[in-house]
């Protein structure tokens, strides 16, 4: 069943263009992987997908779910699904970390007319999805990723992406900044969190992190376009070869 | 879609929810102010003499004044014989309600529709309020259960009436009458306000309360507090305040003196929610109010806290002097500058006592076209051995056409004083807000979020009913305050 179907998808900021007609459908049950070099528009896409209104949509289409995603607010597409765990999450002074959590997932389940969930049954909720990332609980009582370390802010993304339980979460270079165990453990929350009615598209520049996530589908972003697609075996041939090997220009002609 | 900062610049005009105006009968002044609408007042309260003569004396040295102008705050002169000093519902050949069972329906529908019930059977359970319609006071709830404590909560004419000693003995010993411009006006022509009297060892049952309400057009409210809280005892005490939205500015000058004596605590809350004016800067209220407190006795504590939303410009820093050995003087602020409102706002916290103790704790919130400053004075006196000071200011700023301003003033005579002074500044983000979107939250609840998360700190400092009260009034503050 198609889930994503982004055609011919266009954007850019201040007149320039970074996304020059991105082609990609992911279905239910999927995981993809999209790699590139730095300043190739991995993360312009990610903000685009999830409704950051700094970047102008030019042409194009997105489908999610059947709906028209682009037409949808920021808040709308999560409550609808579509989850983005943050390159750099924001830090938020003086907001206790519990109560936006409980207020996005009763934002989340008031949109589908599920009554909102109570601070009891929430802390419930909370307890058993924590213990799934090895997160310390004591973060839980601070300001939203205030004085976080790298490894405790991507680790508290994926603790939200457990709680909103997405139909597709887009993970953007969530492996940036963390030392090896970090990456276990949040790999380790991210393959346990993957079933048959979801899907997962995976944003990242080093193939590592695919070490601990196996992609179903690999595709290499360069230059705002995707210029490959293949198997997880790509991932290991760009990793053996760089990304020179792209940039080159042979793989337009080959 | 435009760039990113439109969706934090676009500023709509709130709604004031409380920008209605009664039409009631009413006595007023013509406007104009020399000796004779002073002594006017005077006898319109059957004032004794000696208060006719204070407030003369004011009015006097009052002439000699000029209207200060180092606020950071701007405005067109204000015409002061332009104004209507005396304002009282009801008609001129009336007297005033003797209890609540004669004042005017009309009156107690006003504060019905404020949320403060007057009556009986729907007043607030825990809380007496004292209401003050223009110049007079309409009504005080909760007088007989205060009594039966020896508790004395009445209006400002009524204990000059009933209680002139404890007047004679305390008004303007802490505030004197040649204090600053707008305190002197203020002595001259005062016209109603609350007067507290604790006495030894009580721990007053209820909270106090006064709301005040500008009705009248063109008439300025210039309402006076005098609170004494005598050894031992303690108060807790909130003041509400609202008025009509008028396109004119209308001047409000109070004064509010504590004075708490040995071990004796005053805590007292303001949650200010005058017109603000519209986002171009017409109408609503100057604020140009005069608090201070004085910790008399030994270990005595008073505690200020505000809650500033409203008014198109706030000057007031409530102040406590540390005089007793070991009192403690705090102050916790929000003020909000939304609109094209000002704010210059903080506190003066004198040490002279030795092992006294202060905190300040200042949130200032900057959105629209608004300008917030904080101004605040430390001073260590030279017998102040071992007093400390912690201060705290920070300033949380929303979209680019507001701003923030900082003066802290500080002063130490005595080589063992300890001054500690904190200051941060930070932006709703767009990131923030995106971050929140991008969690499901919307943009306006948001923005609520961040800001109430700033104000914390203060706001657990109001009584547990007014707490609540004063995060809806921030939320609808600053309603329409991000597009």
């Amino acid at each position: 069943m198609k889930m994503l179907e982004i055609k011919n998808l266009k954007a850019g900021v201040e007149g320039k263009e970074i996304l020059k007609g991105i082609d990609l459908t992911i279905n239910a049950g999927e995981v993809h992987a999209i790699m590139g070099p730095n300043g190739s528009g991995k993360s312009t896409l990610a903000q685009v997908l999830a409704g950051r209104d700094a970047f102008d949509v030019g042409e194009g289409s997105v489908t999610f779910n059947g709906q028209d995603l682009l037409e949808l607010a920021p808040e709308v597409r999560v409550r609808e699904g579509l989850f983005l765990a943050f390159q750099y999450p924001v830090e938020i002074p003086g907001v206790n970390t519990t109560y936006f959590l409980r207020a996005a997932v009763n934002a989340v389940r008031e949109h589908h007319g599920e009554a909102a969930l109570n601070a009891v049954d929430f802390l419930k909720l909370m307890r058993q999805k924590i213990n799934l990332l090895e997160l310390d609980e004591s973060l839980l009582k601070r300001s939203v990723n205030e004085g976080f370390s790298g490894g405790e802010k991507k680790r508290a993304e994926i603790l939200q992406m457990a709680l909103l339980n997405p139909a597709m979460a887009v993970l953007d270079e969530t492996d940036s900044g963390l030392d090896i165990d970090a990456l276990k453990v949040v790999a380790n929350g991210v393959n346990t969190l993957k079933r048959a009615d979801n899907a997962q598209l995976i944003i990242t520049h080093y193939q590592r992190l695919l070490d601990y996530i196996v992609p179903d589908f690999v595709h290499v972003l360069y230059d705002g376009r995707i210029v490959k697609s293949g198997g997880k075996e790509l991932a290991l041939e760009l990793e053996e070869k760089g990304y020179d090997w792209i940039t080159s220009g042979e793989l337009q002609t080959a | 879609m435009s760039a990113d900062t439109e969706t934090i610049d676009r500023f709509v005009a709130q709604e004031y929810k409380w920008g209605f105006y009664t039409d009631i009968e009413a006595d007023t002044l013509p406007p104009g102010l020399d000796e004779d609408v002073v002594r006017h007042i005077s006898t319109k309260k059957n004032e004794p003499e000696w208060l006719l003569e204070w407030r003369l004396k004011a009015f006097r040295h009052w002439e000699t004044m000029k209207e200060p102008h180092w606020p950071q705050v701007k405005y067109d002169t204000i015409d002061y014989q332009a104004v209507s000093y005396y304002s009282s519902p009801g008609a001129k050949d009336k007297d005033r309600p003797k209890s609540l069972d004669e004042v005017d329906p009309k009156l107690l529908e006003t504060y019905e529709k404020l949320g403060v019930p007057l009556h009986e059977r729907e007043r607030l359970a825990g809380v007496a309020v004292d209401a003050v319609f223009d110049s007079i006071s309409v009504g005080t709830t909760h007088k007989e259960e205060l009594a039966k404590h020896g508790v004395i909560f009445c209006s400002f004419s009524e204990a000059v009436q009933e209680y002139p000693e404890l007047i004679k003995k305390y008004l303007g010993t802490v505030v004197p009458y040649t204090d600053n411009f707008f305190a002197t006006l203020n002595s001259a022509v005062f016209s109603d306000g609350s007067f507290v009297y604790i006495p030894k060892g009580v721990r007053c049952p209820l909270e106090l309360s006064t709301y005040f309400r500008i009705n009248a057009a063109e008439t300025g409210q210039f309402e006076r507090t005098l609170i004494i809280a005598d050894e031992g005892s303690h108060v807790s005490y909130l003041e509400g305040c609202t008025a009509p939205m008028r396109d004119e500015n209308q001047l409000h000058a109070a004064v509010v003196e504590l004075v708490a004596l040995g071990d004796a605590e005053i805590k007292y809350s303001t949650v200010q929610n005058w017109y603000p004016g519209d986002e171009d800067g017409n109408g609503g209220i100057y604020n140009f109010v005069t608090k201070r407190g004085i910790c008399k006795g030994a270990r005595s504590k008073i505690c200020w806290t505000q809650v500033e939303t409203g008014s198109a410009i706030t000057w007031k820093y409530p102040s406590v002097i540390l005089r007793g050995d070991d009192s403690v003087g705090e102050f916790y602020s929000v003020a909000l500058a939304n609109l094209a409102q000002q704010a210059d706002t903080g506190t003066k916290m004198i040490h002279l006592g030795k092992n006294t103790r202060s905190t300040v704790i200042s949130k200032g919130i900057s959105a629209g076209k608004g300008q917030n400053s904080y101004r605040g004075l430390v001073q260590m006196g030279k017998n102040a051995t071992n007093a400390r000071n912690y201060t705290q200011c920070d300033s949380l700023l929303i979209g680019s056409r507001c701003g923030a301003h900082t003066f802290p003033y500080i002063e130490v005579k005595n080589p063992s004083a300890q001054v500690e002074h904190e200051a941060t500044t930070s932006k709703i983000g767009e990131d923030q807000i995106f971050y929140c979107n991008a969690r499901g939250i919307e943009t306006q609840d948001a923005v609520n979020m961040i800001v109430n998360g700033f104000c914390k700190e203060v706001f657990r400092e109001l009584p547990m009913e007014f707490a609540m009260e004063a995060q809806a009034l921030m939320d609808v503050s600053l309603e329409g305050s991000v597009g």
